[in-house]
């Protein structure tokens, strides 16, 4: 058996995993301690959540949604999970099985919303019926009865599982079109307004990569497999890109996201338009909206009255959106 | 050594041994996208896989809104 030459920056023992952004290697115990003092570092430096808070995680049975479960759980916060069964064929039950095992192991609480049961619809027949891509469907639905599943249970903050990496990639997309309203709210923290819970995301200092290994290294069963609807996603190739950068020149991601949210941000407030807007509640289900129905009421409305459409025939046309 | 890949799953045999950032130069993988487990563990880029490996190239970006 030949032993890994690389050594940990720490305790210089064989190394598991090399992290070319931080030029160095660790072992699992030092490995984890760096996630640890990344996370507890963005929780602290925007102010993401304090002892009392009652925190709902949005959970998908991925790596980082049950990495960020995991953080907040082994830092002794007190969070619950919430799933939302898309109906996006076999990848749903199996997300769903991933994310029931780990809070049964861990005597964790999970809420349950599931889009056919409870609205009559699900993500492939959303995106058939409204023409919508269908992440762009599925992102306004979990938003929604993300939102929804906070204020309704009596929680102080939501936290997600967004990464370096998903904040990078939509900070390019939006840089490329100088989307200012997008980059105005692209921030690691949305404090709570119009009756939408506060929302944070505690992994923006860690990359997938890191937040994967976290799983492994704590034995986490998570789901690997893709989303049958992502390819074709934009995300996903704003992510090849930075990763290719990031390959000549690692710590690229990092500093175009952080030091956007530390020199930039600050320049953008105040210059979204959705901060003066009027909103009152949706005459249907009393959710913040600037019309009369909220656009998820309008798509519940929509899809339920649609034959449901397999996901076998979308997934094949591979299209995604931002 | 046997390498086992996701997305689509698929398994591949590839002949002798090979440092880890090899054996992804050579399958044309990003090592920013990607983590190593040789029988079961993590390893780093420098590892040396060996004959008789099991291995897993584990992609580790998700798409989606
Ligand atoms: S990839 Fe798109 S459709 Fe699939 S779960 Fe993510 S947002 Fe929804
Ligand atoms: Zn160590
Ligand atoms: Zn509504």
């Amino acid at each position: 058996m030949v032993a890994a030459a690389s050594k940990c920056r720490t305790c210089r023992g064989p190394a598991i995993i090399d992290l070319p952004r931080h030029n160095a290697n660790f072992c699992a115990e030092h490995f984890i301690e760096m996630c640890r003092r990344q996370v507890v570092k963005a929780i602290a430096q925007f102010a993401m959540l304090g002892p009392d808070d009652r925190v709902l995680v949005a959970v998908s049975g991925g790596k980082d949604s049950l990495a960020v479960w995991d953080m907040l759980i082994d830092l002794g916060y007190q969070a619950d999970g919430l799933y939302v069964g898309l109906g996006i064929g076999d990848y749903s039950e199996t997300s769903g099985g991933y994310a029931r095992r780990f809070a049964i192991e861990r005597g964790l609480r999970l809420l349950e919303v599931d889009l056919r049961d409870d609205y009559g619809f699900d993500v492939p027949t959303a995106a058939a019926a409204s023409r919508r891509a269908p992440c762009s469907s599925c992102g306004l639905t979990k938003r929604h009865l993300f939102d929804k599943a906070a204020v309704d249970g009596g929680y102080t903050v939501l936290v997600t599982g967004h990464n370096l990496d998903d904040e990078a990639a939509v900070l390019f997309g939006n840089t490329l079109r100088w989307d200012v309203e997008y980059l105005a709210r692209q921030l690691p923290v949305l404090e709570a307004r119009h009756g939408f819970p506060k929302k944070v995301k505690p992994l923006v200092r860690l990359t997938e990569r890191e937040t994967a290994a976290w799983c492994i290294v704590r034995g986490i069963d998570y789901l690997v497999d893709e989303c049958p609807m992502a390819s074709g996603n934009r995300h996903l190739s704003y992510k090849e890109v930075l990763n290719t950068i990031e390959a000549s020149s690692p710590g690229s991601k990092a500093s175009f996201y952080l030091n956007f949210v530390d020199n930039m941000a600050p320049l953008l407030v105040g210059k979204s338009l959705s901060d003066g807007l009027q909103l009152s509640g949706c005459s249907n289900c009393g959710a913040p909206t600037t019309g009369s129905v909220c656009s998820f009421c309008h798509l519940v409305e929509t899809a339920s009255s649609h034959v449901p459409v397999p996901v076998e025939l979308l997934a094949k046309k591979g299209r995604g959106s931002r | 050594m046997r390498v086992l890949l996701r997305n689509p799953r698929r398994e591949i045999e590839v002949a002798g041994s090979c440092p880890v950032h090899a054996l992804l130069s050579r399958l044309e993988l990003n090592r920013e996208s990607h983590l190593v487990i040789r029988n079961g563990t993590l390893v780093p880029g420098d590892a040396q896989l060996l004959e008789g490996d099991i291995v897993e190239i584990r992609p580790v970006i998700s798409g989606g809104a």
